[in-house]
């Protein structure tokens, strides 16, 4: 029997000091820890995310779900008291396993009412840096990007001219789909690896289709969802928003989704009117950040594989 | 044969891709935060040998091919064919040329190679990775020159050209490396 963890003691030790220094990281700009369930009465209705579920249990009235981020539940927070809050805690995300992918990982989430998402972007930037050490930083807009890597429009291309640079660069195969598939291809495939000699890359102002919960605004000519990703080194570090605020949009966001949802053959899901209620009792203007704990981990340490950060990986646990 | 989901993608596991047998050398997986997973895919075609990488979205499958790697004994050559048989079972199959490809130039009788068989037939033979083959044909081997590191070519039994040092002399038994084609040195007697 393999009973050993995957991961050596430095590690663990590397892990332990990781988890330190966020905490003082927060307790330093007076943003409170907080803990929401992980067991949830709903899930994402993100069409790309799969949770898992608990089904049996005699407290259980119906299956819940594994949370895959504590969203809903710390904007509800936010609603609450609207105080800047974080969290470290498990999430977990059904088939999602692979060199960067463990279906339970450890998710840093924090919040910041008042902020823009620029202003969030440079704080998520001092926190890369307390951890890495200095580097320096660089931001693309997701069109500016496409533009200089691909010559590409992301915007404005058709989806026949999108899928025609991927097929350029790439073998799809007989792969098809909607504008989102070709975009998160060039993104994954073509892009995310030029992205490793810019250091920390921030990429922000994602097409009205990849906003998923960020505010709307028109930028130039088009309308951009106030959301950012962090790359450092290629890797995708971080995801955040401007936040969306308005319950009914929301709600409409929500309805979206599990239409897409039940185009790509997916179970839809309830929507949280939880969170929907808070919504329209009002969310206070705030910028928002998911990061990867376990991949921060693995540039801190040089890992190449997230098995080699977690005590015991997915075929250990 | 059982079909494979991209998450049973391992490296080994041989599937049917575009008509032709492929065997799989890596799967990664690749999905943004927000996005659609996919798996890049590097694989081998066992016909052509060409190496490549195909991405699929996640989930997707595709069908086993029946492939087996056996270890054979090379018998004889008529010039178009090439036998091998089975050890265990006596069983005896033709190779033509295009599943022989280069392997020709290292086989030779009662070696032991992998013959990989599609469909039950010789696709590919990989020769042993060290052979010892006889030199039919060189230069007069200069006597004491084992420090000059010149080297001269000589032809081997089966007709393969390789470097050899200069103080070798036809007729002798060398040691070949098949994978780059390397003199190893004198056969062990």
């Amino acid at each position: 029997m393999n009973w050993k963890p995957g991961a050596g003691i430095g590690q663990i030790q590397a892990r332990a000091a990781l988890l330190c220094k966020l905490r003082q990281f927060f307790a330093e700009r007076g943003i409170l820890e907080v803990e929401t369930p992980l067991l949830c009465d709903s899930g994402a209705t993100d069409p790309a995310i799969e949770p898992l579920m608990v089904e049996r249990g005699a407290s259980l009235h119906r299956p819940r779900y594994l949370q895959t981020s504590p969203e809903y539940a710390m904007k509800r927070l936010l609603a609450a008291y609207g105080e800047p809050i974080f969290q470290i805690g498990k999430a977990f995300r059904d088939g999602e396993a692979g060199t960067r992918h463990n279906p339970e990982f450890t998710l840093l989430e924090w919040y910041r009412p008042g902020f823009g998402q620029h202003q969030l972007m440079d704080e998520v930037a001092d926190l890369v840096r307390l951890c890495l050490g200095e580097r320096p930083l660089q931001k693309r807009s997701y069109r500016q990007l496409f533009l200089e890597s691909l010559g590409i429009d992301p915007f404005t291309a058709s989806i026949g001219e999108l899928e025609a640079v991927a097929r350029e660069h790439l073998d799809p195969g007989p792969l098809s789909g909607d504008r989102n598939l070709w975009l998160d291809l060039l993104m994954s495939h073509s892009i995310e690896p030029q992205l490793a000699v810019l250091g920390m890359c921030f990429v922000y102002d994602y097409p009205a289709s990849q906003a998923a919960l960020s505010c709307l605004v028109p930028v130039d000519d088009v309308i951009v969802g106030q959301r950012f990703e962090l790359y450092v080194d290629g890797v995708e570090l971080a995801n955040g928003y401007f936040e969306l605020t308005d319950a009914d949009e929301q709600r409409q966001r929500f309805e979206q989704d599990n239409l897409r949802r039940r185009e790509y053959w997916l179970s839809e899901r309830p929507l949280d009117e939880r969170l929907l209620a808070a919504m329209s009792h009002g969310l206070p203007s705030c910028s928002g950040v998911a990061l990867g704990v376990d991949r921060l981990l693995m540039l801190v340490t040089g890992a190449l594989d997230i098995r080699e950060v977690l005590a015991f990986d997915w075929e250990r646990s | 044969m059982a079909n494979y989901s991209t998450n049973e993608f391992r490296s080994g596991l041989k599937v049917m891709l575009d008509g032709d047998p492929c065997s799989i050398l890596d799967n990664e997986f690749v999905k943004p935060g927000k996005g659609q997973a996919f798996n890049r895919v590097k694989l081998r075609n066992l016909k052509t040998g060409r190496q490549w990488e195909r991405t699929f979205k996640s989930g997707e499958t595709l069908e086993g091919a029946d492939v087996m790697e056996c270890t054979m004994e090379y018998l004889y050559t008529d010039g178009e064919f090439w036998c091998f048989m089975e050890p265990d079972t006596f069983e005896q199959h033709q190779a033509d040329a295009r599943a022989v490809g280069d392997a020709y130039l290292w086989l030779k009788e009662q070696d032991r190679c992998e013959v990989t068989l599609y469909n039950g037939a010789p696709l590919s033979v990989a020769p042993p990775n060290f052979v010892e083959l006889e030199v039919v044909e060189t230069d007069p081997g200069l006597k004491g020159d084992t420090a000059s590191g010149g080297t001269k070519p000589a032809k081997l039994s089966t007709g393969a050209v390789v470097k050899v040092p200069l103080f070798l002399s036809q007729g002798e038994v060398i040691r070949i490396d098949t994978r780059t084609g390397e003199y190893q040195g004198r056969a062990s007697k």
